[in-house]
């Protein structure tokens, strides 16, 4: 696939990085001249000079053939802008955009932008988990409205012994994997056995998560 | 009219001195606050320090209230998100971008914004200013 990055600091870059090893076109657009040497300098020859967000230098870039554009400088305006001239100007397929301040989020979805990454965003969500422990977002799935999450069951959690008819599941929620400490994983039916120690993976929404904690500790 | 300016320069504090001495009600936003010099003493509106971009500076300066939203910071980005911004998030009825870059420019308007270029509006002015005195039906035609 040919790829199109915006934006060559940290993220850009290690994009860059892992994309060439897979075996992908990358060209990196970057308006920093010393930063395009250096990266130049690591990555071979991949790096544009300009401004990633001005159409005469997407057209350079040979954006009208890029397969994925994914913007991501520091500016959340400029990751707007660049997502939109790749879908309007160049009918890019996917556009992927970095959101630097969460705030931003809203605007992005509501101009119908579905992958976005935004850092400050999972990282917050990290520590919530680790701070409310057990249940572990895994990923938010593409809609948004669906998580995937993880659990591991206590020792002396209510649930211990229950099959999984037995168990009280908020709505909207699915088992979809039962992880056994010296087994191989399961995917669950209705008279699957929870044991301890065995890590559920669950689907569901993020209004149901501690419900769903509920159901599997008993921790309220 | 309810009228919410961002970026108080030249052209943003020149309309908002106008709009308020036609009895308006004028809200400036600017991210500097040396800006507001640009603004005379006797200007009754009101002055907001912040990014104009920003969905929450939007609503400290009334825009889910307000007629009309003016984007009309330095940055093209900024202008285009910050109409966005005040559109869909904040239902502002009537917007306008300032868009310096007339490929840009193009393309916000194919997205259904009120767009001003003046790049290409000076363009115009230049070529008339130029060639004013020429015979149109001359060779410089």
């Amino acid at each position: 696939m040919y790829i199109i990055i915006v934006g060559g600091g940290k993220v850009g870059r290690g994009a860059a990085r892992d994309l060439i090893e897979m075996g992908h076109e990358v060209c990196l657009v970057e308006r920093d001249a010393n930063t395009a040497w250096s990266i130049n300098n690591e990555l071979g020859e991949v790096a544009l000079l300009g401004d990633g967000a001005e159409i005469h230098v997407q057209r350079a870039a040979g954006m009208n053939r890029a397969d994925v554009v994914v913007a991501c400088t520091g500016r959340d305006q400029a990751n707007l802008a660049v997502a939109q001239t790749a879908q309007t100007r160049f009918n890019v397929a996917k556009v992927i955009a970095r959101i630097n301040d969460p705030r931003n989020e809203r605007i992005f979805q509501a101009l119908g932008f579905n992958y976005t990454i935004s850092a400050t965003t999972a990282i917050v969500n990290a520590i919530e988990q680790e701070v409310s422990a057990g249940l572990t977002r895994l990923t938010q799935l593409r809609s948004s409205a669906f998580v995937l999450a993880e659990h591991e069951i206590p020792r002396l959690a209510p649930c211990v012994g229950c099959t999984v008819r037995d168990l009280d599941l908020p709505p909207h929620t699915v088992l979809a994997l039962i992880i056994r400490e010296d087994d191989e994983p399961e995917i669950p039916g209705p008279n699957s056995t929870i044991n301890a120690a065995d890590v559920i993976v669950a689907v569901t929404q993020p209004q149901h998560e501690s419900a769903l904690r509920t159901a599997l500790t008993g921790e309220t | 009219m309810r009228v919410v300016i961002m970026g108080c320069g030249r052209l943003g504090s020149t309309l908002a001195r106008e709009l308020d001495h036609e009895g308006h009600d004028v809200t400036v936003i600017d991210i500097d606050s040396a800006a507001f010099n640009w603004l005379e003493e006797d200007f009754r509106g009101a002055t907001v320090i912040g990014a104009g971009e920003d969905v929450e500076v939007q609503q400290v300066a009334g825009v889910p209230r307000a007629d009309i939203f003016l984007a009309l910071a330095n940055g093209d980005n900024r202008n285009a998100m910050a109409v966005q911004v005040a559109k869909h998030i904040h239902r502002a009825p009537r917007v306008v971008a300032r868009i310096y870059d007339p490929e840009r420019a193009e393309v916000y308007r194919q997205l259904g914004i009120n767009v001003v270029n003046p790049t290409t509006i000076l363009d115009q002015m230049v070529r008339e200013a130029a060639f004013a005195s020429e015979d149109p039906n001359g060779a410089t035609a």
